[in-house]
Parts: structure tokens; sequence; C-alpha cells
């Protein structure tokens, strides 16, 4: 063997993340990814509606025991996610790089916008109620209080568009909707889904209990739609809509949703002037939660 | 002459009890009715554009009270278009001074109740005791709360400076006509947006009312504007490409159609729909509070309530002596003229409404449950419903999974807390629930188990303007209320 030989890189099998494990897509079915210029960069595995049926119902076998724990505990686990994502930060730029096209010193501040962004919903999880909830002074001798609750199971169709979509973005719908007590199934980018898929690893290895984060990747407008009619999901980001298809898409999907009453939240007008390293602010926070009021009267 | 006669006067008793004597309250209270009614636009009573009149009738005499306007989409249109003209003033008027309006209308409402209630009860069919002790005093209150909120929306919660969202068509139920007028109008005012509002085609007269009470506080033109019609004019309001948010308060199926028609729009939709909520009765429950909860929870307004007690789940190992006692309850509720001050029990709202009951109840009793009223005498016109109590419920039953919306009571059993939450929550509605229990950890538990967004314990049926209501899965989403209740009407 020479010296000059040169290494050969490891390819890396990049597959779904769909309650807690790492199957390979129920089709058998892998679909290219290329970079912002052409590249191939991997085989990525294409997600069929069944899959997507799958995820759900891990989704919501979840729900009871995250919804459950407190939310002290769930701020620890978010926190670990950032932890993990920190010791991983060149492999996600990279990742990013390749998926957006842009330069490695902006493709690292993206992981690490997205990395504190972890941190901050980390530290939501145990003041959102504090905020979204209260005591309703009611005129009448009544102990009277709303809490917010989450709202089950969550389905998001990733940003596919705006700066820092492919991993910022998708950890700004994701870690929100979590951060409440949701459980999600997120149907990944479909042209970038290798820092969503490799997001599945981080969050494995993070203390979250499996199901609670499903990532599929394969066609938004297999697996979409089939998030937004499902009878047991409670709600559907739709951010992520309407980039490939155009927006009678969202609209679609918005309509499909209305059939069992779904929690929506629509695309921005434009998505792709969106930038994600904005200030995220509270709404998503708030997207997918019910407020539960509690009476009872008050007296000796 | 007189002393002799006493004797002769033996009281009426029935079911043991003395009866009543009768106490009307005068229809005459309720002002005066015009033969026909026009939409209220722009701050001007005016003809619809089409010819088709509906009529409302009083449900307990089957009297045509009045005809009012089928609005047309033309209607419908120049209402936007009056809306949309006066938002531009009305957002930009300070919230201080938006306030001053809505406390004038609070005080409007308070000096007129009377007429209002009577009114009220008259269109609608509900007990006069009901509007004037509930109704009204909750309308006052919610143009109260909500005014106050009106110069302090930077304080709400959403940001800085949260923004109206321009023209809100709103369409309400003919359940609660004023009080889910004032559910709409109030936060939509406080927060700056100006309204088309559509009552409910069986009781528009409290809400054409309502807009002379919008003259006399001088409310600027155009900022409450209300059209009268039925679902046709009410598709039209929600689909109108100038509306910028849509309420809706009514049937599951409806909303589900309006959050249809709204996809790929972006108008901001809330949706208040149906529920069948489960009122839990413990073994350790104080038996005789709890039977007032559960007549309160469905016989109050005949059981025209989205978060009436529907559905009552009894402990098993009581379910003999709470039956019992609620038996020996429902016997002494007073159903007939719905102005006497001592009826509980008014006018099934209209024709076809009863006759939904009874398919329903018809349903109930060939599926195999056990059907009980009381016997009392009904009048011989207008619309009426026995209160009703089904026993041997399973939770395959129709009248175990569809909203009544009468005064129908279905009663299931349960054995431990687990299965109670299992049942309560198995259909796929989440907007109200019960639970009568004394242990108060156990109260707790289950408020958390329970998918709905109002759990009233050891009470039922109370409402607030302070207080946040809405529902959760196909109850719709949304909350009316408190702080809440404002997020429906602000870009945040």
């Amino acid at each position: 063997m020479s010296d000059l030989m040169p290494r050969l890189d490891v390819f890396k099998t990049y597959k779904l993340y769909v309650g807690g494990k790492f199957p390979r897509s129920e089709s058998g079915r892998v679909y290219e990814v290329t970079d912002s210029k052409g590249q191939w960069l991997a085989n990525a595995p294409l997600g069929t509606r069944k899959d997507a049926r799958d995820a759900v119902l891990a989704a919501r076998a979840a729900v009871k025991g995250w919804s459950g724990t407190t939310a002290y505990n769930r701020g620890q686990v978010l926190y670990r996610v950032a932890e993990m994502l920190q010791g991983r930060r060149e492999q996600f730029a990279a990742e990013v790089a390749t998926a957006e096209g842009v330069g490695g010193k902006k493709a690292a501040a993206l992981v690490d916008a997205a990395i504190d962004r972890w941190v901050w919903y980390a530290g939501w999880t145990d003041k959102v109620a504090q905020i979204a909830g209260g005591a309703n002074p009611v005129a009448g001798p009544y102990f009277n209080l709303s809490t917010p609750e989450p709202s089950g199971v969550i389905g998001i169709v990733a940003p596919q568009a705006g700066y820092g979509h492919s991993f910022l973005g998708l950890v700004s719908v994701i870690a929100p909707v979590i951060a409440t007590g949701n459980t999600v199934v997120v149907a990944a980018a479909e042209k970038a889904p290798l820092p969503a898929l490799s997001l599945g690893e981080v969050l494995a290895t993070s203390d979250l209990p499996g199901g609670v984060v499903n990532v599929l990747s394969g066609r938004t407008a297999d697996i979409a739609p089939t998030l937004a009619s499902h009878q047991d999901v409670n709600g559907i980001d739709l951010t992520g809509a309407i980039a490939l298809d155009g927006p009678g898409a969202a609209a679609a999907l918005e309509a499909s949703a209305a059939d069992t009453l779904k929690r929506v939240t629509r695309p921005a007008e434009e998505p792709s002037s969106l930038d994600w390293t904005n200030p995220p602010g509270t709404d998503r926070l708030l997207s997918f939660l019910e407020t539960k009021t509690v009476w009872h009267p008050m007296g000796l | 002459m007189a002393k002799n006669n006493k004797k002769a006067e033996e009281p009426v008793r029935k079911n043991g009890l003395f009866e009543y004597a009768p106490a009307p309250e005068s229809p005459a209270a309720a002002g005066d009715i015009a033969t026909s009614y026009g939409h209220f636009i722009g701050g001007e009573f005016v003809e619809s554009s089409g010819s088709e009149a509906l009529k409302t009738v009083n449900p307990a005499t089957e009297q045509v009270l009045a005809e009012f306007a089928h609005g047309t989409d033309e209607d419908v249109d120049r209402a936007v278009t009056a809306a949309r003209k006066a938002f531009a003033d009305w957002s930009a008027l300070p919230g201080s001074e938006r306030a001053k309006y809505l406390f004038r209308i609070a005080r409007i409402i308070q000096e007129r109740s009377r007429e209002l209630a009577v009114l009220e009860s008259i269109d609608n069919g509900k007990p006069i005791r009901e509007t004037r002790d509930v109704d009204l005093p909750l309308v006052a209150a919610h143009f109260f709360y909500y005014a106050g909120w009106a110069d302090k929306l930077d304080y709400a919660g959403f940001g800085p400076n949260p923004r109206p969202l321009g023209v809100a068509g709103q369409v309400i139920p003919w359940n609660f006509p004023l009080l889910m007028l004032a559910w709409k109008i109030a936060p939509a005012l406080a927060t700056g947006n100006t309204v088309v509002l559509k009552p409910a085609e069986t009781t528009p007269l409290t809400a054409l009312r309502f807009a002379e009470i919008c003259r006399q506080a001088g409310l600027p033109k155009g900022v409450v504007n209300i059209v009268t019609g039925d679902g046709r004019t009410g598709a039209a309001l929600t689909a109108h490409p100038d509306v910028n948010k849509v309420a809706f308060t009514g049937s599951t199926p409806v909303g589900r159609a309006i959050a249809k028609q709204l996809a790929g729009t972006r108008k901001k939709l809330s949706l208040e729909l149906g529920g069948k909520a489960a009122n839990i009765v413990f073994d350790d429950a104080p038996i005789d509070q709890a039977v007032e909860g559960i007549v309160n929870g469905i016989f109050f307004n005949q059981g025209h309530v989205c978060c009436a007690g529907s559905r009552l789940l009894v402990q098993e190992s009581i379910q003999d002596e709470l039956l019992d006692a609620l038996k020996r309850r429902m016997a002494t509720l007073r159903v007939g003229d719905p102005l006497d001050k001592n009826t509980d029990i008014g006018a099934i709202n209209s024709a076809e409404q009863l006759a939904r009951i009874t398919a329903l109840t018809d349903a109930g009793e060939s599926e195999g449950a056990e059907r009980w009223s009381p016997s009392c005498d009904l009048p011989a016109n207008g619309f009426w419903f026995r209160p009703t109590l089904f026993t041997g419920v399973s939770q395959a039953h129709r009248i175990a999974q569809e909203e009544i919306f009468g005064p129908v009571l279905s009663v299931l059993t349960f054995r431990t807390p687990t299965e109670a939450v299992e049942k309560a929550n198995n259909t796929p509605y989440g907007l109200s629930a019960g639970i009568w229990t004394e242990k108060g950890s156990r109260i707790l538990w289950m408020a958390n188990q329970l998918k709905a967004g109002v759990v009233w314990a050891n009470t039922f049926n109370k409402f607030d303007p302070t207080s946040p209501f809405g529902g959760y899965k196909e109850s719709g989403y949304g909350r009316e209320g408190g702080r809440h209740g404002l997020e429906a009407y602000l870009d945040v």
C-alpha cells in the first residue's frame, strides 16, 4: 500500500428518527440529497405516509410521559440537547454549510444560534405557565385559575426557506413546541434534510424520551397531508408548507386540518425573506397550548 | 266576604309542595317591538337590498314577534364597507377614549336591563329569572371588563403596542343572544377593531335593540354593524374578502366548514363549538349540592348550553341514592311561561330544535336506555320539552356521544377515578367538565386529566368576564373572556 493512497471517507447512512429508534423508511427507498450546487451529498430515507402514521403513533404514546414530567425536568432535557449539540458543533456547521450554501463561518454562527435557542427554550419550560396562565378575579366566592396545557401531538412541516432554515429554523419550530409538553412529528425540509436527521441522533442521546420528537425525511407532498388529515394529530405547524408546492399547498393542508379542527400555524407570507436568527418571541411557545380554567367555590 | 272565602281557597299542592301563584313579568317592559326590522349599518337602520324577510317568533306562544331582513351578499358588503371605513378612526382613537364608549355601553345596558331581559326572554324562550339574574348582569360585566382593557393593552402580555386586526365578522348563536354578542363585541372594540355581527335567525331582536344602545352611547358610525339573516348571511360574512377576523360560536359542523372556508386566507379565526360535558360525581360528594349542580348543569337555559353537563358520570356505589335525590329535585322544576318569575325551564327555542331533541331522545329509547321525566303540564302552544333523564346509558349510545342541546341528561356510571377520566374524555369534544368530591387532591388530579377548557369543581355553569372560556379538541380553538380573550382580536 502506498502512503500516497488517499483515505476513503466513511459515508453515513442517514435514517429516520421515530419512537427513539432509527428505522429505515418502510418504503425501503431513498432519495438523493445534494448540496446547494447540485453535488450529491447523501441518500436520505424516502419517508412515506406509513412512516408518518407510525411516527404519529410514537408521538401519541409519548404524550403522557412527556407532558406529565415536571417543567423543571423538561428544561433540563432541553438544556442537555444544547450540551450535546455543542459537542457536535463542527459536524452541524458542515451540514448547514452544504445544505444552504453558506460559508463555514456563517454556518457555524447559525449552529451557535441554534444551540443558544435550545438554551433559551430550556429556560422557558418552567416559566410559560406563569405568563400564559394566572388567577382570575371572578366576581364571586370562587377560586379560579387558568393554566396552559399542551395540545398533544403536533405535526410540523419544517421551514424550507429563509436564512438559516435547515437547522436554526428547524430548532426554532421544534423546541418551543416540546418545551410546553407537546410531542412532535416533523417533516424535514425536503431538499435539506440532513441536519434534521442528524438532530435525531443528538436527541436520542439527550435524555429526551423516545417518541417526543420524530423526524421524517422524504417528499413533503407525501408526508404533510398525512399529518394534516390525521385524526390523532392535534395541531399542525405549516411553516414549511409553502416553499416547494406554492401557496396552494398550504391552503389545502389547512383545509384538511379543518376536518379535525386542528390548531394551525400558517406559513409566513414571504417565507424566503425570513431570517431565523431574529429573536423568536413567544408566539411559537404559545401556539400549541390550551388554556384550562378551573373553578372551585370558596367558603367554610 | 273576603274573610269567608279564605277557608274555601285550599292552596294547590303538587308533589307535596305548595304551588306558586303566578308571578308574570309584563311583556310591555320589553318596549316597542317594530313589525319589521332592517339592518344596522353605518350607524343607521337601513332597508335590506333584498326582499326576503324572515320572521322571529316567541317560542312560548308561537306568535310572530317581528319580521326582519334576510341579509344579502350586498347587505354584508355594505356593512363590511362601513366597518372598514370606521376602522381607521376607531383604531386610531386613544384607548382611554375607546374605553369610555365601552363604559357608556355597559352603563346603558344596566339602565335598560329590565327591558332587555324581557325582550330576550320573549324572543328566545328562556326564563325571565335567567335573563334577569344571569344574562344581563354578565352582559354588562363583559363591557365593563373589556372597557378597562382598552387603554391597557400594552400590559396584556402580548408585547408592547399590540395592534387591532381590522374588521371582525362575528356570527353568534341563539342560546345566549346578548351574552354572546357581549363576548364578541366588547373585546373587539376594546382592542380597536370594528365589527359586523350576525345574530341568529331565531333571536335577532336584542341585537337590534343593542344597536339603539350603540346610538345612545354615541358610538361612532360603522364601529358596530348588525346584519340579520340565517346561515347564508353568516357564510357571506365569513367569506367576505375584506374581513380580517372571524369569530364564530355555534355547532361543530358549521365551525369546521368555516375553518375550511378560511383555509389559505390570512383571516384570523376563533371558534367556540359544541360540547358533551361530563359531570362527574364521586361517592364522597355532598349529595344535595351535587344534585343542585347537576340540575343547574343540564337544565339551565333548557339545556341550550354548549358547556352543559349533559353526561352525568356517577360513581356506582351512590347511583341509587343520587338518582333518587335527582328525580325528587327534578319533580319540583317548573316548566312553562318564560315570563313567569317562578319558571325554571322555559320554551325550546324553535320547532326545529324541538324536533332535534325529540329525534335524539327517541334514539336513546330505541337504543335501549331508560327514559324518565317528572310529570308536568305543558302549555298548549309553544315548543316545550320535559326535563328528561336517561339511565342505563352506554358510551356507544347516541345520547352519550352527540350534543342534544336540550334538557336531557344521560347517566353513566364508573367505579374508579381513572375510569371516570377515560369515559369523560371519550368524545371528540373538550369544552367543559364537572367534578363533585370533597377530596381536594382528587379534584386537582381530575382537573389535570380532563381534556376540557373549563373544569368546574363542586360547582357548574359559572361564568365571569375575567375567566377565559373555550375548548379543547373539536370544541374549537381560542378563548373568550379574560386577558386570553384579547388575543383573538390582536395582531400578536
